[in-house]
């Protein structure tokens, strides 16, 4: 079996005394989308960097499509696609003599007119990098990363400044990456972007892994967190919110909403005590929570 | 697939390609254009004008000798500060950071940059050339062999200066400060390897000394021993043109220079590291 596409081991990044990732495990199996999701600061780029092989990590190691991505620069280089935050472009030259020139790194280059085309900046190929939006830039950096036919992609917040069409164009190229078998690692902040794109997530706050999974398993695993019921006004609620560990009230006359972390037995009891009261339940909603819950409760720390 | 369709284009490809949109870039920034490329003609008109007299050899004005010792200049100016700068400013603006997330080798990344700073040096040279034939007398040689020593003193200057300017490159803190640290040993180097003085045996003896040690002063003396009589050979300080020890020393520099950058090299500023 070939190597996992992404492997790192405790990886630990120090700035002088800070500690910017703090001991991080994950893996990116092939052809699989993982997401990197964190606050700023939560130490993605960082990890980012290592695997890269931008920076050796200060403790734990990291393989690169099963080579070391500081020792085998060179053998590795030519398999990846990064795709930087900013920076790094000739702002004089125009965004076709830019694709142009990274395609002449590469031994088997996408066709780079295609390229434009698919990222809608045909129009732009004539315009220099300096007069391009900040949202075309990042369409132009990503062209960047995949022009060499890259094996695994590094994606540094990939849509961040860009427009809604925009953002949308990069998902559908980033999922036809996995459809050709290419591998991504991309960092966001943006949960839809992680829950419509990843095969796995990985949550990052304060350098260390938060949680880990699917989204449907980061989601599922918080389970059921709102019971919405209606049933006849001005009932005792307070006698319900003491049985369980949740909070219940009253938000319109006969409106009762009963949140907290509720399991079947939690569910049970409740529709229980509304037939217990002889209620009439006429109506029962459940919410689950979304991967952006699951991530506010677990990076509540990083903004308190 | 056959290994030949894995194989990377070659280190020789991609530094060409990186030297084409290098100079475009150049040649597109208006600003870089005219302060670091049209800077040194600009000298030449003043110290052409100002300093019109003949000295005391029939015919050979100093407008004359300018022209032909700011070659010298305009060689330094493009070669090692353009370099130089060019470099601290791609550490800074990530260009560096960006290329090294690609199969660019070191190698290619300074072939590009040469070529580049080849491009712009000849432009220098052709546009000096112009101001000292149209407005200071200067005659273009007719012989084959001055033309020669011209083409071997060209190419070495360019690939000394180039070398010594990424070398420096290392020394600069920030993209900002870079042309102003980059000039100050070119500038004192100009006044004391006769580019801006004439004759050079003006200077004191520990002055031409340390002078010798340096680029500068060889390359100026070739410049004069292409384009000014051999009569005025005399005014140099070894009373001749010398040019094999020009190109010794010319070539010990650049293997000086060649040795500082693979020392001195970095991808990336070290507080980002």
């Amino acid at each position: 079996m070939r190597e996992a596409a992404v492997e790192v081991q405790d990886v630990v990044v120090k700035y002088g005394d800070v500690v910017a990732v703090g001991g991080v495990s994950l893996t990116v199996p092939r052809g699989a989308i993982l997401a990197l999701l964190g606050n700023n600061g939560a130490g993605k780029t960082s990890l980012l960097q290592v695997c890269e092989g931008f920076r050796a990590p200060d403790a734990g190691s990291a393989r690169v499509l099963g080579l070391d991505p500081v020792a085998d620069h060179d053998d590795l280089m030519p398999r990846l696609g990064i795709m930087l935050q900013s920076g790094g472009v000739y702002p004089w030259a125009t965004a076709g003599d830019i694709l142009r020139l990274f395609a002449s790194f590469a031994a088997h280059p996408l066709d780079t007119d295609m390229l434009l085309d698919r990222l809608g900046l045909r129009k732009f190929a004539k315009t220099t990098f300096r007069r391009l939006s900040g949202g075309e830039q990042q369409r132009l950096s990503l062209a960047v990363a995949l022009v060499g036919r890259p094996e695994l992609v590094f994606l540094d917040e990939p849509t961040a400044g860009m427009d809604v069409g925009a953002r949308q164009t990069t998902w559908e190229l980033v999922e036809s990456l996995r459809a050709d078998g290419v591998s991504v690692l991309l960092t966001t902040h943006l949960l839809d972007e992680a829950e419509s794109l990843a095969d796995h997530v990985v949550i990052m706050d304060n350098g260390v892994v938060a949680a880990t999974g699917t989204p449907a398993e980061l989601t599922a695993a918080a389970g059921i967190d709102l019971l919405q019921v209606r049933a006849d006004p001005a009932l005792p609620v307070a006698d319900l919110a003491a049985r369980l560990d949740a909070e219940v009230t009253e938000d319109n006359p006969g409106e009762y909403a009963i949140a907290g972390s509720l399991d079947t037995e939690a569910i049970a009891a409740v529709l229980g005590w509304f037939a217990t009261a002889g209620a009439q339940v006429t109506a029962v909603n459940t919410r689950r929570r979304t991967l952006e819950d699951v991530y506010l409760a677990l990076t509540a720390g990083a903004t308190r | 697939m056959t290994t030949t369709d894995t194989a990377l284009p070659s280190t020789a490809r991609m530094g060409v390609s990186r030297g084409w949109v290098e100079t475009l870039q150049f040649f597109r920034d208006r600003t870089a254009l005219i302060f670091s490329f049209l800077f040194p003609a600009l000298l030449l008109l003043l110290f052409g004008t100002i300093f019109a007299d003949d000295y005391d050899h029939p015919g050979l004005s100093a407008a004359r000798i300018f022209s032909a010792s700011m070659i010298a200049y305009g060689i330094v100016a493009t070669s090692f500060i353009t370099m130089g700068v060019g470099i601290a400013t791609d550490r800074e603006d990530g260009t560096l950071k960006r290329l090294r997330g690609t199969p660019v080798t070191a190698t290619a990344y300074f072939l590009g940059k040469l070529i580049m700073v080849a491009v712009l040096t000849a432009a220098e040279v052709v546009v000096l050339l112009a101001v000292g034939v149209i407005l200071f007398d200067l005659s273009l040689p007719t012989d084959a062999g001055r033309w020669f020593t011209f083409g071997w003193l060209f190419v070495l200057s360019v690939v000394a200066c180039g070398l010594l300017g990424i070398a420096a490159s290392a020394l600069v803190r920030s993209a900002r400060t870079a042309g102003a640290v980059l000039n100050v040993p070119v500038v004192a180097l100009q006044f004391i390897s006769g580019v801006f003085i004439h004759p050079i045996t003006q200077l004191p003896d520990w002055m031409i000394t340390v002078a010798s040690i340096f680029p500068v002063k060889w390359m100026a003396q070739g410049f004069k021993s292409v384009f000014l009589p051999d009569t005025a050979a005399g005014f140099e300080a070894g009373g001749a043109w010398e040019h094999g020890r020009i190109a010794l020393v010319l070539l010990a520099w650049c293997v000086i220079g060649s040795v500082l950058c693979l020392v001195t090299f970095r991808w990336t500023n070290t507080r980002d590291a």
